[in-house]
């Protein structure tokens, strides 16, 4: 791999050739605000949040779409650099609601945390036209709220590059471009598989986990990570806990397989892990009814049937079925079980798929 | 079995990068949505695809080759690639002399399967053949990827070895982007073979017939282990009717739903004396049980799970079981040491240990080791950072063995009683019947819409969104239908996600002679309008 040296900020940094200068900030801790970059998509370079100063350059290049080069000199922090960067806040500001107490992005959206570093004040272009779009609320998925978009196109990304859907697009131009399914539709009546995966690189509130609104903010929530339960691709993601109970998933950037990306069961199914049909007691069928039982009644019992079976019939009277839906730790237990305890080798599974 | 292995030779994150996809029987944008998409960025990136599926499916969309197949006919389909293959010289001489054997019998009857002849069984134009077998042959690297509709039939087992005599064949295993890869479709199903919940094989496919292995796990548990293997499910089902089997204890699974021939199943489980279930659920299996055992959801626990690229991959507990229910390991511990032979682990990660120590594929993982990344097995040992790939340089027996299959016919062809051709699937939004329970996505899709072609539909009088009923030797029910061009004329479609229209009621519980997998793709119904 051949190497390059650069100065950011005073500090002498090697990167890999083909470096740009984002990543060259980023892998030295050199922090650089983003609104359009996601280092799963190409980058467009439209935004410009993320600028700098480049000894030899007159403008303030997009550092996610530059080149890191032998000998840069990179200034990322001078007064010129920081102006720029709260107009461009302040022009998206302007045009955006400040219902951020009840967004449900609070806490964990982009702008707000960008504006609030650069003290954006809404007052430089206060007055100015603002949109009334009506909220997209068609599905059971994804809620979407137009006035929130800041024209980023990192859904329209996702969806085309990681997805391969294509289903959002820029339409309009000027102050009435939006970012939606085509033709404006609402998410519904488009090709939309709800992937989720624009929703997991949206950094506002355009695009919010329907089933996740009011259910609790980010510093509430603690994120653990798991394995999906739906399919044998294994996706990862975080289940969003909140007192002891599953609020919802969001994307792991770190997960092996997939990485963002998931599907429509991974990402919008695990309500399924507080359905009232849940069984919270064991039961035992007496004429006919099931009776709810402690466990130590049904473990006996159990235990007592296995064994007066295993007496009177053999062992290989009793079959034991595994699953394909437990861990690899329960499989090995219930073959134990079956072989070991039981004393019989009649154990499978459902389904050799 | 042809390498040794019943194992995704590839990893998934490969596929972005393939030359060519051999998709065979396998809907991954639905089924596994994720390998799905990563397919799409393979094609998106130049790679070239040859869909083999009756049904049209997204992958058949954009696929360079669709070879629309009679469902049923894959192994007629392969013999004649194999045979165009061989015609052209396209073969890979190199990798079949020095890493197979067999090749004389593959040859021979290869022969027997001239494109013409192919063409006629499997309804593909010739010319189709001739384009898949060329782009697959003579890739620089090609995978093949199959799933259900390759492995529940009949003959689902000579199905995959025919697979692994093509990629031989043409030198397409063994390395980086070329391989032979079963999508297998639960969560763990690959865990549940690695870890032995089979009745041949003890933990990591060792034998129960080999006194080597026994002794290993006699030594280990302190009992004597039986020698002969014992009942797969079908047999399970059928021992229980006939009272040979009295008493069952069923973990996580719904045979009752999502097992062949639905009825005969419910009544052989209502023979028993004894039916234990534990579930999440009170599912259909369940409402047949003496004692009904509530167990945790996979949030509510820890443990591994293995995807279908081997990869052993980390499920830890969120949040406290629900109610009095227990996570399933607790559950066997407790019933283990009521019966008499304590099971006194203290964690998951605990019984992890004893896997590794008996399982030689699992050897070097510990749940600290998986951490947030996960490995591949196999992992020999505890340094050993895990395997991408199988069969590099060698396969797992040795030498590669060709295997000469012959073309068999479904056990139940549709007739003049039962005219049209019944195939199951998944649906993107359902997994098995589980997802139901998911309020968002079932409402999202709530219902069965068997698929049905315009032809029959027109010729049935039936209209788009009508109610029909599906008839079997088995069984009936009722479902709404959608007319599409996505099947075949003489062909319906359902997916087995709904208690409502259950389409196992309907399925021939015929099974493969080798892993006993239910024919689920295809059987003999007729369908008639409901008034
Ligand atoms: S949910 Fe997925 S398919 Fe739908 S628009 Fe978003 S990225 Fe595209
Ligand atoms: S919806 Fe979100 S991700 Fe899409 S363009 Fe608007 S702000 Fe960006
Ligand atoms: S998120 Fe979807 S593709 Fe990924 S493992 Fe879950 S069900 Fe499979
Ligand atoms: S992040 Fe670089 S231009 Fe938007």
């Amino acid at each position: 791999m051949e190497w390059i040296t650069l100065t950011i900020d005073g500090r002498t940094v090697t990167v890999p050739k083909g470096t740009t200068v984002l990543e060259a900030c980023r892998m030295n801790e050199i922090p650089i605000p983003t609104l359009c970059h996601d280092p799963e998509l190409s980058s467009y370079g439209s935004c410009r949040l993320c600028i700098v100063e480049i000894e030899g350059m007159r403008n303030l290049p997009p550092s996610c779409v530059t080149q890191a080069t032998q000998g840069m000199v990179v200034r990322t922090q001078t007064t010129k650099v920081r102006d720029s960067r709260k107009t461009i806040l302040e022009l998206l500001v302007a045009n955006h609601p400040l219902d951020c107490m009840t967004c449900q992005k609070m806490g964990d959206c982009d702008l707000a945390k960008y504006a609030y570093e650069y003290r954006v004040t809404g007052e430089l272009f206060k007055g100015g036209e603002r949109r009334h779009l009506p909220l997209d609320d068609s599905n059971p998925f994804i809620l979407r709220d137009a006035n929130k978009c800041i024209l980023c196109g990192k859904c329209v990304r996702a969806c085309e590059e990681v997805q391969g859907r294509s289903v959002l697009d820029f339409s309009f131009r000027g102050f009435h471009a939006q970012v939606g399914p085509a033709f404006n539709l609402p998410y519904s009546e488009s090709e939309c598989v709800f992937c989720g995966s624009c929703v997991s690189v949206c950094p506002v509130g355009a695009l919010t986990e329907k089933k996740m609104v009011g259910q609790g903010r980010p510093w509430e929530v603690e994120k653990v990570q798991t394995t999906c339960p739906f399919c044998g691709t294994g996706c990862n993601f975080d289940l969003n806990v909140k007192d002891g109970k599953v609020i919802g998933v969001t994307s792991n950037p770190e997960a092996p397989v997939n990485g963002k990306a998931l599907c429509v069961k991974g990402r919008f199914g695990m309500d399924l892990i507080h359905n009232s049909e849940r069984l919270t007691t064991p039961l035992i069928k007496k004429d006919g009814e099931f009776v709810e039982a402690t466990w130590d009644e049904a473990m006996d019992l159990v235990a007592q049937k296995l064994g007066e079976v295993k007496q009177e019939h053999g062992a290989d009277a009793i079959s034991v079925l595994s699953s394909a839906r437990c861990t690899n730790e329960e499989n090995f237990l219930m073959q134990k079980l079956a072989r070991a305890v039981i004393g019989t080798n009649n154990i499978d599974h459902c389904a050799r798929t | 079995m042809t390498f040794g292995s019943g194992a995704m030779t590839n990893s998934i994150n490969e596929i972005p990068d393939s030359k060519v996809l051999f998709i065979i029987g396998s809907n991954p944008t639905e089924a596994h949505p994720i390998i799905g998409t990563k397919m799409k960025q393979a094609v998106a990136r130049g790679a070239k695809v040859v869909a083999v599926d009756p049904r049209r499916t997204e992958m058949a969309d954009v696929a360079d080759v669709w070879l629309r197949l009679r469902p049923g006919t894959d192994i007629a389909l392969i013999n004649g690639i194999m045979n165009i293959i061989l015609a052209n010289g396209w073969e890979d001489k190199k990798f079949i002399a020095e890493r197979t054997e067999g090749f004389d019998q593959l040859r021979a009857q290869v022969a027997k399967f001239p494109p013409e002849v192919v063409s006629k069984i499997t309804g593909v134009p010739v010319d189709q053949l001739i384009e898949a077998a060329r782009i697959y042959a003579t890739a620089e690297s090609a995978q093949i990827f199959y799933t259900l509709g390759i492995t529940e039939h009949i003959y689902g087992t000579d199905n995959v070895m025919i697979l692994a005599d093509l990629s031989m064949l043409t030198g397409n295993v063994g390395k980086e982007n070329s391989g032979v890869n079963p999508l297998r479709g639960q969560n763990n199903v690959q865990g549940a073979c690695d870890m032995g919940a089979l009745p041949d094989v003890l933990p990591g496919y060792q034998k129960v017939t080999s006194p080597t292995a026994r002794a290993k796990f006699e030594a280990a548990w302190d009992v004597p282990i039986k020698s002969e293997s014992g009942l797969m499910l079908p047999d399970m089902i059928e021992a229980a009717f006939d009272h040979e089997v009295r008493a069952m204890y069923i973990m996580g699974e719904d045979p009752v739903l999502t097992d062949a021939d639905a009825n005969h199943v419910r009544e052989a489980l209502e023979t028993l004396d004894f039916l234990v279930v534990q579930n999440i659920f009170l599912s259909e299996t369940a409402k047949l049980a003496d004692v009904v055992l509530p167990a945790g959801s996979f949030a509510e626990k820890d443990g591994t799970f293995t995807n279908t690229e081997r990869r052993v991959q980390r499920v830890n507990k969120a949040i406290e079981p629900i109610g009095q229910a227990r996570a399933d390991w607790q559950i066997i511990c407790d019933l283990a040491t009521r019966m008499g032979y304590p099971f006194a682990y203290a964690s998951p990660a605990d019984v992890m240990q004893e896997i590794a120590s008996l399982t030689p594929q699992y050897a070097g993982i510990t749940f600290e080791r998986l951490g947030r990344k996960g490995l591949q097995w196999p992992v020999p040992d505890a340094e050993h950072p895990g395997t991408k790939f199988l069969h590099e340089g060698k396969f797992a027996r040795g030498k590669g063995l060709f295997m000469a299959i012959e073309y068999q016919v479904p056990d139940e062809p549709p007739d003049e009683e039962y005219p049209l051709l019944l195939s199951t699937g998944r649906r993107l939004s359902h997994y098995n019947i589980s997802t139901r329970y998911s309020e968002a996505l079932d409402s999202y899709a709530p219902e069965e819409l068997a698929e049905l072609n315009p032809e029959d539909a027109e010729r049935l009088g039936i209209k788009d969104g009508e109610r029909v009923k599906v008839a079997s030797r088995r069984g009936a029910l009722e479902t709404k239908v959608r007319i599409t061009d996505r099947v075949l004329p003489g062909m319906l479609w359902m997916s087995f996600h709904y208690k409502e229209s259950p389409a196992n009621v309907l399925t021939n519980a015929a099974s493969d002679k080798v892993t006993k997998t239910y024919e689920y793709k295809v059987c003999g119904v007729k369908v008639s309008k409901v008034i």
